[in-house]
């Protein structure tokens, strides 16, 4: 144990001369949920990789991560030392909430982790495979309730586009929403909606011990590990993934974006973040620059137009 | 191995010389968020998580136990001596605890706080251990329907909380339901009446609201009324501990307060909140002295204080069985797990038994060091109260905003609480109770989200709020607690009932 305290100040003191910035990193959620959890482990994997001495995580929670992103927009305007996490539910937040900052303000550095969605049912319901439940939906789209997280969030904008993939009205989805995906799980369980539906890693443990049955994942090929079809083939035209990323302010100089870009990219690359990455069943989508500028704009338009649809944006 | 066996097994790891020390530190972080308004145990928690990376998963996991319940345990300090509940669950704690500590029984109500934290942890991690799963099958056949019945249930029981004026008790309701309106509609994702401020999309604060009604309201309430010379609280009169009549008052309500926490606090919707109501309207329909409750009832304190530490073991009962987590703690302690490439869940029990049944044992060990650290804690803490009046509310008053500060730093949340306080204080000052405002704010949301989810999976058909054993029974209950007292009262027994009312605030 003292070797190791040691070990570290003297690390850290070796490291102070190489130094770069130092980040101050916005989660803007309540400790606990993804992005919190994304921002700390960012913290740790730049810290023991040394790619940055000292990284501070403050905590902006709510409305779908918005109120974060203003104050961000407001407060770190031009400094290159800090971040703001988000992801796909903050495009969804900032149309149903008629934001008043948008993504455009913010420097997008690169998308880092990703997550697909699961549809599952309980193990003695009677739909057996995608097929089943198309057939339950175009028959009555209300008698089948779809239990997941908030409105206007991932879970329901999936349900929303599987039903006008299938040609069912998406207005007519009858969408419970749940406050969180434990909560969604625990109805779904107790069999009071029909379908599941939200990110794998809230029903793993359930698939794994038979509790649940996953009747389709929506990424575009099957995923290792993971027994079950994909959307595509069971029929129904929708691939989403629920991603995570990181930007930095607005106003900031190219040199400054592309020194943040490098040092992302030393953390992503290393073996501190992969190892996590593992642990928390988090998949590695790592997409930087202009790539993941073009994504972000898609992402955009294709969720305007499927929350128009549901009815929740006018 | 059978459960004993294994819990054995599982005392073994606990009492490791390097995890009572985890545990240590644990209970003595937990109770200091806890006292502190605002920060609760899953910001320390978040907090810790990073530096955990270098324990073992089993010494990690049995601090953030220690965390989880010294922060339930120390939620009850401030609310008893200062008024100013530290978190939601120790609200009803407040409205005995502190009419107590007013007449120098703080003492004998931290202990009772104490002592029932302790037998309520004890019993109902015992329970989590013996029949987790019984109580997980328990708390899944409640659906929407279900958990509307219970919180009609609620609603009724607490309006004995009331006072003596219906009208004004219904008034302040109305005004905390009107308040849960406020912020995003989690079923439609619409904002309602945030007119166009952020900061209130979600919604306001529990602890903010409480923290301005109680302390802030008190406070200038105080310094409203012209000072009448001597009036310093006596901080203690009598004993500074329970006296035999406080043990034979206390036992009961800490059992029954643990009986309804702990399946509470189990249930997926269910809340630490909640059980702290029901307990307190069971204590004040079963005591056999109904004029003390609002003066300053022990039973008051001891049922709700159990009741809220019976739910924090509840919470580990989905957490341990199915991989849910039900509060923010808890989400965290999964994300501990999964840290360690554990994943909780069904299959936990079976994979990782040496984890699990080392944290059920270190549960206990917590448990048994909370309470030996507070107990010898009380006599200086009752000191507290013999701090001059000026100084004590002036020190309240900068604890409260500090504290609400400190778990969301925005102007809004401040104003927010000033605004409270106000209401709080005019509340007070026209003889409106204080409680209903922030049951309605708890419960409103929870019954209005439960019924719309309800109705729209059985696409409007009503019946299905009666459709299952469980919400008939409920329901039938909620009905009793408002006639019972209607048909006492036509019986003549109205005094006893406005007595039992009484004023509280």
């Amino acid at each position: 144990m003292k070797h190791f305290v040691f070990a570290t100040i003297l690390g850290g003191l070796l490291a102070l001369p190489a130094q770069a910035a130092d980040y101050k990193i916005m989660a803007p959620a309540a400790p606990g949920g993804g992005w919190d959890q994304t921002a700390r482990t960012m913290q740790t994997a730049l810290q023991d990789e040394k790619v940055s001495s000292s990284v501070q995580v403050v905590n902006v929670p709510g409305a779908g991560g918005t109120i974060g992103l203003a104050q961000f927009v407001n407060q770190a305007k031009g400094d290159p030392s800090q971040l703001i996490v988000g992801g796909y539910v903050m495009v969804g937040a900032i149309l149903t909430n008629a934001s008043p900052v948008t993504l455009d303000q913010v420097t997008p550095i690169a998308r880092l982790t990703g997550e697909y969605e699961a549809l599952v049912v309980p193990a003695a319901s009677d739909i057996k495979d995608m097929a089943g439940l198309v057939e339950k939906l175009k028959a009555d789209p209300g008698a089948v309730s779809w239990g997941g997280g908030s409105a206007g969030g991932t879970d329901h904008i999936t349900a929303g586009l599987i039903a006008k993939a299938v040609g069912v009205d998406p207005t007519k989805v009858n969408y419970i929403a749940f406050s969180g995906g434990g909560e969604a799980l625990a109805a779904i369980l107790g069999g009071q909606v029909t379908v599941g539906i939200s990110g794998y890693g809230e029903f793993e443990s359930q698939i794994k011990a038979g509790q649940l049955r996953i009747i389709g994942i929506s990424s575009d090929e099957r995923l290792e590990g993971i027994d079950a079809p994909t959307f595509k083939e069971g029929g129904v035209d929708v691939s989403i993934q629920n991603w995570r990323m990181v930007a930095a302010a607005p106003g900031i100089t190219d040199e400054q974006k592309a020194a943040i870009t490098a040092d992302i990219d030393k953390m992503v690359t290393s073996k501190t973040w992969q190892d996590a990455l593992a642990t928390k069943g988090w998949a590695n989508t790592y997409l930087a620059g202009d790539e993941f500028k073009a994504q972000l704009s898609k992402d955009i338009e294709s969720t305007s137009a499927i929350l128009k649809d549901i009815g929740l944006v006018k | 191995m059978d459960t004993f066996a294994l819990l054995a097994q599982g005392f073994l790891v606990a009492l490791e010389p390097i995890n009572l020390l985890y545990a240590l530190i644990g209970v003595t972080l937990g109770t200091a968020v806890g006292v502190l308004p605002g920060i609760g145990p899953a910001l320390t928690v978040a907090l810790l998580l990073p530096v955990t990376y270098k324990l073992d998963p089993a010494g990690s996991l049995i601090m953030f136990a220690g965390i989880y319940y010294g922060g339930m345990y120390g939620g009850s300090t401030t609310s008893i001596l200062l008024n100013t509940p530290g978190e939601s669950a120790s609200i009803v704690t407040a409205l005995e605890g502190n009419k107590m500590a007013r007449k120098g029984r703080g003492g004998p109500a931290l202990a009772t706080a104490a002592i029932g934290s302790f037998v309520a942890g004890l019993i109902a991690t015992i329970g989590l251990a013996l029949i987790a799963p019984w109580i997980v099958k328990f708390a899944l056949s409640f659906g929407p329907a279900e958990y509307f019945a219970l919180m009609v249930l609620a609603f009724m029981t607490v309006s004995a909380a009331f006072g003596d004026s219906s009208l004004r008790g219904l008034t302040a309701l109305f005004i905390g339901l009107a308040l849960g309106l406020i912020g995003i509609d989690l079923q439609t994702g619409q904002a309602r009446l945030a007119f166009g401020i952020p900061d209130l999309l979600d919604g306001i604060e529990v602890t903010t609201l409480a923290v301005a009604l109680f302390a802030i309201g008190e406070t200038l309430s105080i310094a409203a009324t012209p000072s009448s010379g001597d009036e310093r609280i006596e901080p203690v009169k009598g004993s500074v501990w329970m006296s035999r009549e406080d043990w034979s008052r206390s036992w009961k309500p800490w059992l029954r307060g643990t009986a309804i926490g702990f399946p509470i606090g189990a249930m997926p919707a269910g809340g630490a909140e909640i059980g702290t109501f029901l307990s307190y309207s069971v204590e004040k329909q079963l005591t056999k002295k109904p004029e003390e409750f609002g003066q300053g009832a022990i039973e008051g304190v001891a049922g709700p204080e159990a009741a809220n530490n019976a739910s924090a073991a509840g919470t580990l009962v989905p957490l341990l069985t199915l991989g849910l987590p039900t509060t923010a703690t808890a989400a965290i302690m999964l994300a501990g797990f999964q840290q360690f490439g554990l994943q909780p869940g069904p299959l936990l029990f079976t994979s990782n038994p040496q984890l699990v049944w080392g944290l059920i044992a270190s549960l206990l060990v917590a448990n048994l060091m909370l309470v030996v650290l507070n107990l010898p804690l009380i006599g200086l803490w009752v000191r507290l109260l013999s701090i001059p009046r000026h100084w004590l509310y002036a020190g309240i008053l900068v604890f409260a905003t500090l504290g609400t500060i400190g778990a969301n730093p925005s102007a809004v949340e401040l104003g927010i609480l000033l605004a409270f306080g106000l209401l709080g204080y005019l509340l007070r000052r026209f003889d409106y109770p204080i409680a209903p405002v922030v049951v309605g704010l708890i419960l409103g949301p929870l019954a209005e989200q439960q019924l719309r989810r309800a109705l729209a999976i059985s696409q409007g058909d009503l019946t299905v709020l009666v459709h299952s054993p469980i919400s008939i029974i409920l329901l039938t209950l909620a009905a009793a607690a408002v006639i019972v007292p209607l048909v006492m009262r036509a019986r003549g027994q109205g005094k006893i009932l406005s007595q039992l009312a009484g004023d509280e605030d």
